[in-house]
């Protein structure tokens, strides 16, 4: 019989490339597929999938011990958080600025500068800032925070339906990048998509974070979103074409199976490597899904996510 | 895949005869076609006609079944690339290796962990599905024995692995009632592993690691030979070749209708992996990337757990999520005082509120929104939670007679309602919850005081 023909889709569309860093530290380009996750044989995929670290700018109260223990005393200060998060491996830092936060520490652009400077100046890899996902304090915070980074081409998150205008606006004038958040929704996060564009952010200076549902709570939400924003991309839409980010370890990690040790049925097993598979699944079933970014909270994760997407660009 | 009008009236006799009840062959063509009348009305069909419309109504990837009781395995049969297009019907049979090499108390361990595991999420219970059985030993008696010793300890469902005709035959001496499939027939043995299959009565997968041109080329000398239930498997061991061979194989069968690849997969993830965290993720990809049976070599619950949480995740199907029915549910025994807890019909939601208010020993009422399903946060987002929408559960299912205060607990994160619903319901006290449901026991300890 004849030799079997492979199917070969053929795409039009082409996520867009965005460019983070640069200007004197190690600046990194996601997006830029033009084929489905990893089918290397139908188009090219031709930035690494980026594994990002989350340091936060005060130390986590409400973390799981094993997290707590991964990292130690660095998580009082995030420039030596960050420091200890590039030798493990990160690709790019976020900091999340979460003491802004009106049920933390209510902090505002003082205390936000600091952070951003610590962390600007302890790696030289490239940056992504996160608000505490309040509109008017992120607002507050993310356009102290971008100041401070100017020309450090950092992203700054979210941009929310509500919030958008300001960090937008910010992020032009300030030449960086902005997240844009929606909950898990296609025209959500189309729209969003225009929105920011229409007040002039160039299509190469935007991300999307069509939000994460961890394993078990909602990963096959997002999972599915991502696909359909994937395949709409390919399929020449611009406006969904926007490397997407997932916020995986601070979703997976707030759930009770990795979180909790004790009082859980056995059936759940042994706690350590049932936290850490439950991180690891979540970033590697996105990332099959079309993730562009993922951010970890756990040493181990980072390393096992990296050694995955290893094998995953390569060329079978 | 389903002829087209045109192509099913080049089957007809084109005598317009008028037999079925339509003026032509043509119009009734086009009715077939449109599922609206059956092709049997039509008395006059020729034999290779009836062949090829029962060939065209095939699904694309043959439905196998492995096993033979209660807990048979059925794979295959799916119908999209991807979940949102339809859903995912059959979810891959979990499987564990049993080397006949091992010691049988081992062996008997291994077993009784795998086939009484059981773990508990959104109210149902997630099993693993059986054993494949491996003839490392290349001894028939040492594979008949191990078979017999697995069988005699459960009822799930086996593979058979053995390349050698003579071993297998052994082995299915002693468990062929089970229907176990038999892996697998290759370009030297196929022969005698279909006449196995035959005999036996039992699902035979074809494996050819040198292209798909081969294994196809294979399965078709198996299905020649008289075996239909296939199961394939192309050799692909890796995250990435995984991933390339099994979107191929999936596409061949859904896009091309390409018959001879038109099977269920089985995979092994373990062989490539170094640890049993490598193989639990290559797992996990095999999962929601087309795996029909995977066999696993390493067993924990830690590991079970989220391959099984992430197989139901991946096929729920899309379109109906699994939903609570609306209204008041008692937690526990609750009396008037007890607190009144509000969210959403998202199963999962649910599970987790009440799984919590349970196990912190809170009883209370819990008033369930109709949300078609929807989780707090993207229903609310979808306006599909809304201040309004509670009030109206509120007064429709009379939350109020059971209880003897006026406070009410807002679970998630929807803060944003609490205005809106103070306005709606101007007796009641409204309190926002925590946003994670294993903190309620937490936030009622230092807020409940009705
Ligand atoms: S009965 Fe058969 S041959 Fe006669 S008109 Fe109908 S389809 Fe044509």
């Amino acid at each position: 019989m004849a030799a079997v023909e492979m199917p070969v889709e053929k795409w039009t569309g082409k996520v867009h490339e965005v460019r983070l860093g640069g200007e004197g530290r190690k600046s990194i380009v996601v997006g830029g597929e033009t084929t489905l996750p990893f089918l290397h044989f139908e188009g090219s995929i031709p930035n690494r999938i980026a594994v990002a670290v989350e340091v936060q700018d005060q130390e986590p109260s409400d973390w799981a011990t094993s997290l707590v223990s991964a990292w130690g005393d660095v998580l009082r200060d995030p420039g030596a958080w960050a420091k200890k998060a590039a030798e493990f491996g990160a690709d790019i830092i976020v900091l999340r600025l979460r003491s802004a936060h009106p049920e933390e520490r209510n902090t505002g652009a003082a205390e936000a500068k600091a952070a951003v400077d610590k962390v600007l100046s302890a790696v030289d890899l490239p940056v992504i800032v996160l608000g505490p996902e309040v509109a008017e304090k992120d607002n507050e915070v993310l356009v102290a925070a971008s100041e401070v980074a100017r020309g450090s081409r950092v992203a700054l998150g979210n941009c929310m339906e509500k919030n958008y205008r300001t960090i937008a606006a910010t992020a032009i004038a300030d030449g960086h990048v902005v997240i844009a958040k929606t909950p898990i929704e296609i025209n959500l996060a189309k729209q969003l998509n225009i929105l920011i564009s229409d007040i002039g952010v160039p299509v190469d200076a935007i991300l999307m974070d069509p939000t994460t549902g961890a394993l078990g709570y909602g990963l096959e939400y997002s999972y599915s979103m991502m696909e359909r924003l994937h395949l709409a991309a390919l399929q020449g839409d611009a406006m969904t074409a926007m490397p997407m980010v997932c916020t995986v370890g601070e979703e997976a990690w707030r759930q009770k199976e990795a979180r909790v040790a004790e009082g859980v049925p056995a059936s759940w097993g042994d706690h350590e490597q049932r936290s850490l598979l439950w991180e690891e699944f979540t970033a590697i079933s996105l990332i099959n899904s079309g993730a562009d970014i993922v951010v970890l909270r756990h040493p181990k994760a980072v390393e096992v996510v990296k050694a995955t997407i290893d094998r995953l660009m390569s060329q079978v | 895949m389903a002829l087209t009008g045109i192509e099913i009236y080049k089957l007809l006799p084109k005598t317009n005869c008028k037999e079925c009840g339509f003026p032509t062959c043509l119009a009734f063509a086009m009715k077939v076609a449109a599922k609206a009348v059956e092709i049997s009305l039509c008395p006059d069909l020729s034999e290779e006609a009836k062949q090829a419309l029962e060939a065209a109504a095939r699904p694309p990837i043959r439905l196998v079944t492995i096993g033979a009781g209660e807990r048979k395995v059925e794979v295959g049969n799916e119908v999209v690339m991807f979940r949102h297009e339809k859903t995912f019907y059959h979810p891959p049979g979990l499987m564990f290796r049993v080397n006949d090499t091992a010691a049988p108390e081992e062996i008997a361990k291994l077993v009784e962990e795998v086939a009484s595991y059981s773990v508990e999420r959104v109210g149902m219970q997630l099993e693993l599905d059986g054993f494949a059985i491996d003839n490392k030993s290349g001894d028939a008696a040492a594979f008949a024995n191990c078979a017999e010793l697995v069988e005699s300890k459960t009822d799930l469902p086996l593979v058979l692995m053995s390349s050698d005709p003579a071993c297998m035959s052994a082995a299915l001496e002693k468990v062929a009632t089970g229907k176990p499939l038999l892996y697998a027939a290759n370009k030297d043995n196929s022969d005698k592993m279909v006449e196995l299959a035959l005999k036996y009565g039992c699902p035979l997968a074809v494996y050819a690691s040198d292209g798909l041109s081969e294994l196809a080329e294979l399965t078709e000398k198996v299905s020649e030979g008289g075996v239909e239930d296939i199961v394939i498997d192309p050799g692909a061991r890796d995250f990435a070749q995984s991933l390339t061979t099994l979107t191929q194989l999936r596409r061949l069968a859904l896009r091309k209708s390409f018959r001879p690849l038109g099977y269920p997969i089985i995979t092994f993830p373990g062989e490539a992996a170094a640890s049993a965290e490598e193989e639990a993720l290559l797992a996990g990809q095999q999962i929601a990337k087309y795996a029909g049976i995977i066999v696993l070599d390493r067993f924990s619950p830690s590991v079970a757990y989220p391959l099984l949480t992430l197989r139901l995740n991946i096929y729920i199907d899309p379109q109906k999520p699994i939903q609570m029915t609306p209204g008041v549910y008692q937690i526990g025994a609750p009396k008037e005082t007890s607190p009144l807890c509000v969210t959403t019909n998202f199963s999962l939601t649910y599970f987790s509120v009440a799984g919590e208010l349970e196990s912190s020993a809170w009883a209370s009422w819990l008033l369930v929104c109709d949300t078609e399903g929807l989780s707090v946060l993207t229903s609310w987002a979808a306006g599909k939670f809304d201040a309004e929408k509670i009030a109206k559960s509120v007064k429709e299912f009379d939350v109020a007679k059971n209880i003897s205060h006026r406070s009410l607990v807002l679970l998630g994160k929807v803060a944003v309602l609490r205005g809106e619903l103070e306005e709606e319901l101007p007796d009641w006290k409204i309190m926002v919850g925590p946003l994670e449901a294993m903190d309620i026991g937490g936030y009622l300890k230092q807020h409940w005081t009705a």
